[in-house]
């Protein structure tokens, strides 16, 4: 391609994306608006709440995930040692943003692995789509959802999950194709149509491996949040760009440390959590 | 004791994704080995006709890949036919759509498994319930009637046990239970003893036996285990590289095996233990009373002392003690003889 064409070519396709988003950005963003009001105010009663009330509250979610006493301390000193550094408001953004997150990967993600265990055509169709999600550097799709939504919450919040649903997707998949044939059979045998097959038997079965799906997609959401402050979202990830930009060595590393808290923190209870369903499928809680 | 339940007929079935085209192939007498050379595809059931009786125990027998377990999947059609028909109390079920098919197997077949295939995440009172709640049946009936069929099978108090905390032989009697928990005219059992240790085996198969005095269900049996066949069918099917060589009852395969095939399967079976006195008896001779007697339906080989004892041969009477013929050395000795070839 001569170097003429190839700058017509790169012209023509940014000026039709343009006017595209310049004719139904405002359309697209209205989609968006409950997701962003629900984020909204889950960031601001994190925020207003008095914080011994959120410690507790988050303490309660992790024994109940866990049951394990001595995460449910580590993490009370954990936050404890976020607030007296005066991290606390971004922690709580970043707890916020990461919580919806992964509700929507959890809620679009586990249909669409569904799909593709239900059908080798889908999975075909899928799998390099999850690929270029998970190896496109994310400042490339960034770009057109910059153009298209502006700076912000939202968009941030599509980059994480592009970025992180594919876990769970291909997890969901795996898990159900898993599933042992001969005790399908027997479900069919009983004259189990699709759904009873799928509620009773398949996800039931597939739910170990649906977890550690979900437990790399809250890993890969909380390796975002640096780069989605970029295009605006609050949370640690802006002391940490700061921090880069001004070469601020603490702020950096404090900050750095409060992720990885909190990176910990999801990762043990959702393991445990998974691995609880497990020992229950192994009929070892006796 | 008479009618035919299930009547099969004509039925094909080759593996691959030309399925249809090769089945003049096959008709026309290509054999199991040549298609899978040439054309690449399986065959798994070639022509069968059988006619299996209502409230019997079918066996159905044959080494590992002659069909016996694709023959059994075709009667609740976990396996569509590639040609011929399976009537189910005169209904061709290979005509019934995805709703009816469902309905049929949900109230008129009960299936348990070699490897028992019990759901590992439900206990086993749920295991047993599977059935009844795809069928969305009441719950508290549907426990009710749960909790008979564990009782039945002997499993009370494992109710809320989890199937890995069982033994095999208990996991297949929750296998069983399942089953019978639908209350199904009909219960297929796919090799459903084979993965047992010999003594639970013979266990399984007695309950079986006592259950089906009750029961009178239509019981189709797959095994590779003759002394299993002999012991439990009623009639027992026997197929060789898809085909049925023979169908008969235990005497008729015994004495006169239809093919080498069936013979060579049969060479090593204790006749003397299984076949009936009735089977070898002469009817044309006359009631000695000096002579002691035997039952008809008793084996030769509980007969043996008495024989062995008497001069001249015993007299065989029916249940109803009704003289019905008499039995000599010379019947046995040609019996054994028979064996040693």
């Amino acid at each position: 391609m001569s170097s003429e064409s190839l700058r017509l070519f790169k012209k023509s396709v940014d000026g039709a994306y343009r006017s595209f988003s310049a004719k139904y950005g405002d359309a697209i963003e209205a989609v968006f608006d409950p997701v962003l009001y629900f984020l909204v105010w889950f960031e601001k009663l994190l925020h207003n709440s008095p914080w011994p009330l959120v410690i507790l509250a988050l303490l309660g979610l992790v024994y109940l995930g866990s049951r394990s006493i001595y995460l449910t301390i580590g993490s009370l000193f954990a936050f404890l040692f976020i607030g007296y550094f005066g991290m606390w408001d971004d922690t709580m953004s970043t707890v916020s943003i990461i919580g919806v997150c992964t509700a929507l990967t959890i809620g679009f993600g586990i249909p669409v692995g569904i799909l593709m265990s239900g059908s080798d055509r889908a999975r075909a169709m899928i799998t390099p789509i999850l690929d270029i999600m998970q190896t496109m550097p994310s400042f490339v799709y960034l770009i057109p959802v910059v153009m298209l939504l502006g700076i912000g919450k939202i968009p941030g919040l599509l980059a994480v999950i592009i970025y992180a649903i594919p876990p769970v997707i291909r997890l969901t998949d795996l898990g159900i194709r898993e599933v042992n044939k001969e005790v399908l059979e027997a479900a069919d045998a009983f004259g189990a149509n699709r759904m009873q097959k799928l509620f009773r038997v398949q996800l039931p079965l597939a739910l170990p491996t649906i977890f550690a799906g979900i437990n790399q997609t809250i890993m890969m959401a909380l390796a975002m949040v640096v780069i989605a402050s970029m295009i605006g979202v609050k949370g640690l990830g802006q002391p940490v760009l700061k921090a880069i930009t001004n070469q601020y060595f603490t702020m950096g590393l404090l900050n750095g440390l409060a992720i990885v808290a909190l990176a910990i923190i999801f990762d043990r209870v959702s393991q445990s959590y998974g691995k609880r369903m497990q020992q229950h499928r192994a009929g070892a809680n006796e | 004791m008479s009618e035919v339940k299930i009547k099969i007929e004509n039925l094909y079935k080759i593996f691959g994704p030309r399925a249809k085209e090769y089945t003049n192939k096959v008709k026309s007498g290509i054999d199991k080995d040549e298609l899978l050379a040439k054309y690449n595809h399986v065959l798994g059931l070639d022509n069968i006709n059988l006619d299996i009786k209502e409230q019997s125990i079918q066996v159905v027998m044959g080494l590992s890949g002659s069909g016996k377990s694709t023959l059994i999947r075709h009667i609740n059609r976990l396996i569509e036919p590639t040609e011929g028909t399976v009537l189910v109390d005169g209904e061709d079920i290979t005509k019934l759509n995805k709703a009816d098919l469902l309905e049929f197997r949900r109230n008129k077949t009960g299936m348990v498994f070699q490897r028992f295939a019990l759901f590992p995440h439900h206990n086993i009172l749920d295991n047993v319930q599977f059935g009844l709640s795809i069928k969305n049946l009441d719950k508290s009936e549907s426990k009710d009637k749960a909790m008979y069929w564990i009782e039945k099978v002997g499993l009370t108090g494992f109710e809320n046990k989890f199937p890995n905390q069982l033994s095999g032989g208990m996991q297949q009697r929750v296998g069983l239970a399942r089953a019978l928990a639908i209350d199904p005219d009909i219960l297929l059992m796919d090799e459903a003893f084979s993965a047992l240790d010999p003594l639970i085996r013979t266990d399984m198969q007695d309950q079986l036996l006592d259950l089906q005095k009750n029961l009178k269900k239509t019981i189709i049996f797959i095994t590779h285990d003759l002394d299993e066949a002999l012991k439990l069918g009623d009639r027992i099917a026997i197929l060789n590289g898809g085909k049925l060589v023979q169908d008969g009852n235990a005497e008729e395969i015994l004495l006169n095996p239809a093919d080498e095939y069936v013979s060579n399967f049969v060479k090593d079976v204790n006749r003397i233990k299984v076949l009936k006195i009735g089977s070898i008896m002469n009817i044309d001779g006359n009631m000695n009373e000096s002579n002691p007697s035997v039952m008809v339906d008793e084996s030769i080989e509980n007969c043996l002392p008495t024989m062995l004892e008497s001069e001249s041969g015993l007299n065989v009477l029916d249940n109803d003690k009704n003289f019905v013929g008499v039995i000599s050395k010379n019947n046995i000795a040609e019996i054994l003889r028979r064996s040693k070839d």
